[in-house]
C-alpha cells in the first residue's frame, strides 16, 4: 500500500512541481504571482482534447497545444501585464486573478463545459512495480517531468537566455545596465512558464481527465507548491511539488482521501509559519 | 545617566557589527555618535531602539534593562528615533503623521473607539492641537494637510523629527538628520537640535556631518569596527591621533 | 493619496449622511421585488466588503480567504437555528463570538506572515473551510447546502431591504469610528511603515489581528444575515471565488475607502444581474473588467473620481 501511495504521491508531485516552476518563473522576472498559470495547464489539455477530438493524431495535437498555451501566455503578459508594471503587489495578483477568470470563461465559449478524455501515450494496460499497480500514463509524467527539470536547469546555467533569466530575477537595474533586455526576458519567463504548464496539463489529461475549471486546483495547489519551496527558487518549486504531492497522497491514504486538500493546506501554512520563507527561499532584509 | 549600555554586541552571519560596546549618555545633553562608513553607528542605533536584538550586553534606561524587547516597548519607554532611510506614513497627510507619533500618550478602548465616545473626541481635538504646534514648530505648518509624498526630502527630514517629538520622549535618537540636506537646511536641523535639546529631551544623533557634530553636542563617541575608539568633549576627539587616524586624516581636521 | 478623513474631520460625516439618505430614498427607484434583491445583495455584501478593507486597504495586510468568514457565519447561524432550535437573536450573536474567537486564533500565527507567504496562508484558510463545509454534510447538508430558518418577523424583501440597510450603516458608522481615531492611525502607520510604527510605540501583532479579528466579524454578519434571507446556504459561499470577489470589490471601489469599499460591492454586485442577457459571457466579462479597471485605474474607482473631482475644482477657469 505504502509504495502505492508513494507512486500517486509522485506523480501528483511531479505535475505540481511543473506548476510551480511556472509560478516561481514569472515571479523570478516580475514579481508577480500569476494566477492564471493554471489556465496554462488547462488550455494544454483541454486543446489537445479538442484536437484530438477533431481528428488531429495525438503526437500533433500535443505541440500544438502547447504551442496555444504559449501564446496565449505571451499575449497574457504583453496586454495585462506589462501595463500594470509599477503597480502594487495586490493589484497585480487581482489582475491575473482576473485573467484567469477570462480564461476560463473563454474556455467555456470556445470549447463546452464538459469533461474530455485524452488517450494515454502508449496504452491503458496497467503494469506491476514492487506491489503497486500503475498506468504506464504515470511513467510518461515522471519521466517526462524530470527531462523537463533538467532541462530546464541546463537552460538556466548554460544558455545566455537562460542566464539573463537569472540577472534580471537578481537586480534588474543592472541587468538592464548590462544590456539585458528585461522585456525581452519578461516575455521568455511567461512563454516558458505556460509551455511548462500547459505540458504539465497534456501530461495528467489521460489520468485525471480535463475540463474548463481543471486549471483551478492545480493552479492553486502549485502556488502552494512554490511558496512552500519558497518562491523564487527553482529548486525549491520542484521540492516544494514533490512534498506537496507526498503529504496529499500520504493523507488521503492513512487519514481520509475526503481530506486530502485540508490536510495539504493545512502542512503549507504550518510550513509558512515556522518557515516564512519557504523550505529554500532567501531572506532579504529590510534596511532601515 | 539616562541611557547606559554595557557590552553590546551584534553580528550578521560571520560578520561582527559592534563588539564590546560600552556606552553611557547624560540626561539633559547632545551627544553625537561618529565615525566611518561601516562602524556600526545605525546598528547602534538599532540596538538602542529594539530593532535590533543584542546578541550580548545590556541596555540600561532609566534603570531598567529593556535588551531583548521588542520595538514598541523601546518606545512606550520613552525612547524615540528617526531613520536614516525615511520611514515616513506615505499614505497619511503630514498631520496624521504627527497626530500618529503621539500614539504612546493616547489611551483609548476598543469600545470607546467603535462607540465615539465624548472623551474620544475631545482628546482627538487636543491631539491634532499638539501635532499642529509641533508642525509649526519644525517649520512644516503650510503643509499639514498635504500628502507626506508630495513633500521635499527636507521637509520629510523634519517631519519625522516632529512625529518623534510627538511623543514627548525623554531620548531621541537621530540617525542622520542632515543627510542630503544643504548647508541653509543643515543650519535648521542645528537649531532645532539645540531647541529640542533646550527642553530637556536628552539627544543621540548619528552624523557625518563634522560640522553639525562640533557645532551641537556636548558630548561625543567615536566607533571604528564595530569598537568604542575614543570619547569625550567635541574639541577633544576632533585632535585624538586615533581618531584623525580612522577617518584618515580627511573630515575630522578640514573642517 | 487619500488624506480625506484627517484633513475634513467632518467629511466623513457628511459623506455617512449622504449614504444614509441613499439608503432611505433608493426604494423609490425598485420597481419590483427583484430590484429590492439586488439591493440587498450589494448591502451584504458592501458591508463584507467594509470591514475586509479595513485589513486590506488601511492595515495593509492581504486576505484572499475571507469568504471564509462569510461562509462560517453562515453556516454558525443556520445549523444553530436549524439543527438545534436556536432563536436568531441567540444563534446570531453566539456565531459572531465563535467567529471573533476563531479569528483571534489563527490571526495570531498568519498576521505574522507577509506579502505572498500571508496571502497563501489566508487562501488555504478559506479553502479548508469550504471543504470542510461541504464534507461534513450530517451538519451542513453537504455540497447541495441547507435550509435555513428566516429570522422572526422578518419577512418579504421589503422588510429586509431595511434591515440590511441598516445594518450596513452601522457597519460603515463603526469602520468609520475605528478610522478617525488613534486606533485607525496606528492601523495605517502600520501600513505605511512598520518598522516605524514599532518606533511609535505600535505593537504591530496586536493591531493586526485586531483588524482581523473585526474584518472577520463583518464578513461573519454579513454570512449569517444573508443565510437567513436566502432561507438557504450553500459551501459556495465560502468559496476561493468567493472571495477573489470580495477582495475584487474592495480593489476596484478603492483601497482605504470605506466608502470605495460601499461602491465597489454596489458596482460589482449590480453589474452580473445587468448582464444576465450575458449568462455565457459572464466569466469572460467580470475577468475582463477586473483586468481593466486594475490597469487603468490602479487606485479604484473613489479614490480616482475624487483626484479627477480635485483636479477639476483646482483648475484655473
Amino acid at each position: 500500500m505504502l509504495t502505492q501511495y508513494l507512486l500517486s504521491g509522485l506523480t501528483s508531485g511531479a505535475i505540481y512541481a511543473l506548476v510551480a516552476l511556472g509560478f516561481a518563473l514569472i515571479y523570478n522576472a516580475s514579481h508577480v504571482i500569476n494566477f492564471a498559470q493554471g489556465e496554462f495547464v488547462m488550455i494544454g489539455g483541454m486543446a489537445t482534447a479538442a484536437l484530438f477530438d477533431a481528428g488531429v493524431p495525438i503526437y500533433f495535437s500535443i505541440p500544438l497545444a502547447i504551442a496555444a498555451a504559449t501564446l496565449v501566455g505571451l499575449l497574457l503578459e504583453k496586454l495585462a501585464v506589462e501595463p500594470a508594471r509599477e503597480a502594487s503587489v495586490v493589484t497585480l495578483i487581482i489582475i491575473t486573478i482576473g485573467a484567469s477568470i477570462f480564461l476560463r470563461g473563454l474556455a467555456t465559449l470556445v470549447w463546452d463545459k464538459k469533461i474530455h478524455r485524452v488517450p494515454a501515450f502508449s496504452g491503458e494496460t496497467p503494469l506491476q512495480l514492487g506491489g503497486a499497480t500503475l498506468l504506464p500514463q504515470v511513467l510518461w509524467v515522471l519521466g517526462v517531468s524530470a527531462v523537463a527539470v533538467a532541462l530546464l536547469a541546463w537552460f538556466f546555467r548554460r544558455t545566455l537566455t537562460g542566464k539573463a533569466i537569472l540577472a534580471v530575477s537578481h537586480n534588474r537595474m543592472a541587468a538592464r545596465l548590462m544590456g539585458i533586455s528585461v522585456r525581452r526576458v519578461l516575455a521568455v519567463s511567461f512563454a516558458l512558464s505556460a509551455a511548462l504548464g500547459a505540458l504539465a496539463g497534456v501530461l495528467i489529461a489521460p489520468i485525471a481527465f480535463t475540463s474548463w475549471d481543471v486549471g483551478v486546483m492545480l493552479g492553486l495547489k502549485g502556488f502552494a507548491a512554490a511558496i512552500l519551496g519558497g518562491l523564487g527558487s527553482g529548486a525549491g518549486a520542484v521540492l516544494g511539488g514533490l512534498a506537496l504531492g507526498l503529504v496529499e497522497a500520504l493523507g488521503a491514504g492513512y487519514l481520509s482521501s475526503a481530506y486530502k486538500d485540508v490536510f495539504a493546506f493545512l502542512i503549507i501554512i504550518a510550513a509558512l509559519v515556522f518557515l516564512p520563507h519557504g523550505l529554500l527561499g532567501r531572506r532579504a532584509a529590510e534596511r532601515v | 545617566m539616562l541611557l547606559r549600555a554595557q557590552n553590546l554586541g551584534k553580528h550578521f552571519g560571520g560578520v561582527s557589527a559592534l563588539q564590546g560596546v560600552d556606552v553611557a549618555f547624560a540626561r539633559g545633553a547632545v551627544h553625537a555618535v561618529i565615525g566611518p562608513n561601516g562602524a556600526g553607528k545605525t546598528t547602534l542605533l538599532n540596538l538602542l531602539s529594539g530593532v535590533y536584538r543584542p546578541d550580548s550586553g545590556a541596555i540600561f534606561f532609566e534603570g531598567r534593562d529593556l535588551a531583548g524587547a521588542p520595538p514598541h516597548q523601546f518606545a512606550a519607554a520613552g525612547i524615540g528615533r528617526t531613520f536614516q532611510n525615511l520611514q515616513v506614513f506615505f499614505n497619511m497627510s503630514a498631520l496624521e503623521n504627527v497626530m500618529t507619533g503621539r500614539w504612546r500618550l493616547e489611551r483609548a478602548g476598543l469600545a470607546a473607539t467603535l462607540a465615539r465616545a465624548p472623551s474620544l473626541a475631545r482628546s482627538e481635538r487636543a491631539c491634532r492641537a499638539a501635532a499642529e504646534r509641533l508642525l509649526e514648530e519644525v517649520g512644516l505648518a503650510r503643509w499639514a494637510h498635504a500628502a507626506a509624498d508630495s513633500l521635499p526630502y527636507g521637509a520629510l527630514k523634519r517631519l519625522e523629527i516632529a512625529r518623534a517629538l510627538a511623543a514627548e520622549p525623554s531620548l531621541l535618537l537621530l540617525d542622520e538628520p542632515a543627510a542630503g540636506l544643504n548647508p541653509s537646511e543643515t543650519r535648521e536641523i542645528d537649531e532645532l537640535i539645540r531647541r529640542i535639546a533646550a527642553r530637556g529631551t536628552t539627544v543621540v544623533l548619528v552624523e557625518h556631518n563634522m560640522k553639525l557634530v562640533m557645532d551641537v553636542s556636548d558630548h561625543v563617541v567615536v566607533l571604528d569596527y564595530g569598537r568604542r575608539l575614543a570619547e569625550g568633549e567635541p574639541r577633544a576627539v576632533s585632535r585624538d591621533p586615533r581618531v584623525i587616524e580612522a577617518y584618515l586624516g580627511s573630515e575630522a581636521c578640514s573642517r | 493619496m487619500d488624506c480625506s478623513a484627517a484633513a475634513r474631520p467632518n467629511g466623513s460625516r457628511k459623506a455617512l449622511l449622504l449614504l444614509a439618505a441613499i439608503v432611505a430614498a433608493l426604494p423609490l427607484a425598485l420597481p419590483n421585488n427583484y430590484a429590492y434583491e439586488v439591493a440587498i445583495l450589494v448591502a451584504l455584501n458592501a458591508l463584507a466588503c467594509v470591514g475586509l478593507n479595513l485589513l486590506v486597504g488601511y492595515a495593509g495586510q492581504i486576505s484572499l480567504g475571507h469568504a471564509g468568514f462569510f461562509g462560517l457565519g453562515a453556516y454558525g447561524s443556520a445549523i444553530l437555528a436549524a439543527r438545534y432550535g436556536w432563536p436568531a437573536w441567540g444563534s446570531i450573536p453566539v456565531t459572531l463570538a465563535g467567529v471573533a474567537l476563531l479569528a483571534w486564533a489563527i490571526g495570531w500565527p498568519i498576521l505574522r506572515l507577509k506579502g505572498h507567504a500571508l496571502a497563501m496562508a489566508t487562501l488555504g484558510f478559506g479553502i479548508i473551510v469550504a471543504i470542510v463545509l461541504a464534507t461534513e454534510d450530517r451538519l451542513t447538508g453537504g455540497p447541495d447546502g441547507m435550509a435555513v430558518p428566516p429570522l422572526p418577523g422578518i419577512q418579504g424583501e421589503k422588510t429586509w431591504y431595511w434591515v440590511v440597510g441598516a445594518a450596513l450603516l452601522a457597519g460603515v458608522w463603526l469602520a468609520q469610528n475605528l478610522i478617525d481615531s488613534p486606533r485607525g492611525r496606528a492601523l495605517r502607520a502600520l501600513h505605511g511603515s512598520e518598522v516605524a510604527a514599532g518606533a511609535l510605540g505600535i505593537d504591530a501583532a496586536r493591531h493586526k489581528v485586531a483588524a482581523f479579528v473585526i474584518s472577520a466579524l463583518f464578513a461573519a454578519a454579513a454570512g449569517a444575515l444573508s443565510a437567513h434571507y436566502a432561507g438557504f446556504i450553500t459551501p459556495g459561499k465560502a468559496s476561493f471565488l468567493h472571495s477573489v470577489e470580495l477582495v475584487t470589490m474592495v480593489v476596484f471601489g478603492g483601497m482605504a475607502s470605506t466608502f470605495g469599499a460601499v461602491a465597489g460591492a454596489a458596482v460589482l454586485t449590480t453589474l452580473p444581474h445587468l448582464l444576465t442577457v450575458f449568462k455565457d459571457y459572464e466569466m469572460v466579462l467580470l475577468g475582463a473588467v477586473m483586468m481593466l479597471t486594475m490597469i487603468f485605474m490602479p487606485r479604484g474607482l473613489v479614490p480616482t473620481l475624487e483626484s479627477v473631482l480635485a483636479a477639476a475644482r483646482a483648475k484655473p477657469r
